[in-house]
């Protein structure tokens, strides 16, 4: 060997031993800030946890916020039951049909909605869902939900549908396949695996939201007894807990937020799962 | 009814009653990607239940030139292409017809293979079928049947569940012409099908064009002479968009008229 080649064989010999060390390191600080926050939410909040917490509503002596999990929970479900298929309808057109007004105009409204604060959006909503039903409502929530997670599910949609090699779209349309037939059976169905992770992302998003439940579902100190009434949720209780003085209340917002943070993991990591079982066949 | 017919025949040609036996052709057929002409003025007939190679340089318009039979260059942003297209004497280009319905009738196998891998075998096999909302009835006939036919029924018979994706390139490619012959076309146009293949593959798929021109009228575009010369029955010469010598494939090959077909399948070309 050289002395050229030698010096340059010990740099990267040198840098093949830095590299994965300076990387494990990044890795290490950037998870850092995630575990310290668990960990402080988890010691707060484990004290405050009992069986109650789990079994009754807000309003009931010895409290506990089974309505607000509840509500969590089904405020998540139908703001995706409206906003997912609505994002990978217009997501999909946008990718299929790029050049028409009517795609250009979507995906205009697509970037400005996503640029648009999320309390902006529960105003919104308030002045056009729960002021013309006079009252706040689960409806309105889920509504409100659902509008943040529209340009998030439309852009995943379109970026990933646009990924979709136009081999595969030649084929379909070569089989005699009409263009929405190819664009849902084709193209959909093969960028799907990524899709179901972008909603994924996007029903983790909102499950955390707080601002824009604020004046929609509001918040109830019990049960809700149908879609139309006010309705709790974790992060409304804890907004409204912590407002307070008092300690006992304060404990239960840990609690909640204890909660909350673990309920959107166990999301994450379920829905990674069925990805994956997926992707395996 | 055509120029270069015409010339054929003025040379004594051996081009047997070609407007009678023609299943497709193509009338003065010009096309263009935006500005840029691909195509000048193509007329040329395709036998029925006989195979046409196209050879010419690459570049000349061979793969425009089969994607305007069935209606897919229109496809591609910007395209457009004038002139006109019989199949069985009627135009596919006119105002009433639907591109969908040309399609179904004639059928295309492109350069790279491209089944749908997320799909099983199977799938792929019915998917235009599917595509066209039709729910074929006995679907594992239909399967055996045109995978049977081609040649692939034997490799792939145990693992008719697997996706598209997991064959290997030729037999990926014979899925895809499979594909093809299960929605029944009348024309299949098969654009450098071997292109990616091996030499074994490639064997295998022209023995299956050897099989199925007994039910199809085949259009196949080459890069190799050989190829060429080996499975077609009729072989036209493109040049820079236009049709240069269209013949008997072994006219073509042992005695052509013009001196750049000449040229170019001595491979003299620069
Ligand atoms: N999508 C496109 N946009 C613009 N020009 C194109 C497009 N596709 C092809 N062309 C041009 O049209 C001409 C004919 O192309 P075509 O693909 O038909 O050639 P070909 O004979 O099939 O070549 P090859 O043997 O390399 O496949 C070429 O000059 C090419 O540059
Ligand atoms: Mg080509």
């Amino acid at each position: 060997m050289t002395p050229e080649l030698e010096s340059a064989y010990r740099g990267r010999k040198l840098a093949a031993r830095v590299a994965p060390a300076a990387s494990g390191a990044a890795v290490v600080l950037a998870l850092l800030p995630l575990f310290a926050v668990f960990a402080y939410v988890a010691s707060h909040g484990a004290r405050a946890l009992s069986l109650t917490f789990f079994t009754e509503p807000v309003g009931v002596r010895g409290a506990g916020m089974a309505n607000a999990i509840f509500g969590t929970i089904e405020l998540v479900v139908l703001a995706s039951a409206m906003g997912i298929p609505l994002g990978i309808a217009a997501g999909l057109y946008l990718a299929e049909y790029a050049s028409t007004p009517l795609a250009r105009a979507v995906r205009f409204s697509a970037d400005v909605l996503a640029g648009v604060p999320s309390i902006l959006v529960g105003v919104v909503v308030y002045a056009v869902v729960v002021v013309r039903m006079k009252q706040f409502s689960a409806l309105a929530g889920a509504a409100a939900l659902a509008v943040v997670m529209l340009p998030l599910v439309t852009r995943t949609t379109d970026e990933l549908a646009r990924a979709v090699p136009d081999s595969l779209r030649e084929a379909a349309l070569a089989l005699g396949a009409p263009r929405w037939r190819t664009a849902l059976f084709v193209v959909l169905r093969t960028a799907a695996p990524g899709i179901r992770s972008g909603c994924l992302l996007a029903v983790a998003r909102v499950s955390g939201e707080t601002a824009p439940l604020l004046f929609t579902a509001y918040n109830n100190r019990f049960f809700n007894e149908s879609l139309l009434d006010p309705t709790s949720t974790l992060q409304v209780q804890i907004f409204t807990y912590t407002m307070t003085p008092n300690d006992d209340w304060h404990a239960q917002a840990w609690a909640a937020a204890l909660v909350l943070v673990t309920l959107v993991i166990v999301l994450n990591v379920l829905a990674r799962r069925l990805v994956a079982e997926e992707e395996s066949g | 009814m055509n120029d270069s017919v015409d010339r054929l025949r003025a040379r004594g040609a051996r081009v047997e009653a070609v407007e009678a036996s023609a299943k497709m052709s193509a009338a003065e057929l010009s096309a263009w990607f935006g500005d840029k002409q691909a195509l000048r003025s193509i007329t040329l007939p395709l036998i029925e239940r006989k195979v046409t190679a196209i050879i010419g340089p690459s570049g000349c318009g061979k793969s425009t030139f089969i994607r305007c039979l069935n209606r897919m260059h229109e496809v591609v942003a910007g395209a457009r292409a004038t002139g006109d297209v019989l199949l069985d004497g009627k135009s596919v280009y006119g105002a009433d017809v639907d591109p969908v319905r040309v399609r179904r009738r004639v059928g295309m196998v492109f350069q790279k293979p491209n089944p749908f891998p997320t799909m099983s075998v199977r799938d792929n096999v019915l998917a235009g079928l599917r595509l066209s909302g039709i729910d074929p009835p006995d679907t594992d006939a239909l399967v055996e049947e045109v995978l049977g036919q081609a040649a692939l029924w034997d490799e792939v018979k145990d693992a008719l569940d697997r996706p598209g994706g997991a064959l290997s390139g030729g037999q990926q490619q014979r899925l895809c012409i499979a594909r093809c012959l299960a929605l029944e076309p009348e024309v299949v146009l098969m654009d450098e099908p071997c292109s990616s293949l091996d030499p074994i593959a490639t064997a295998k798929i022209e023995e299956l064009i050897h099989d199925l021109r007994d039910r199809y009228t085949i259009v196949v575009v080459t890069h190799s002479m050989q190829q060429a010369a080996r499975v077609s029955d009729y072989t036209a010469f493109f040049y820079l968009g236009e049709l240069v010598e269209y013949d008997h494939a072994d006219v073509i090959f042992t005695k052509p008229s013009d001196p750049r077909t000449e040229d170019y399948i001595t491979g003299r070309f620069g």
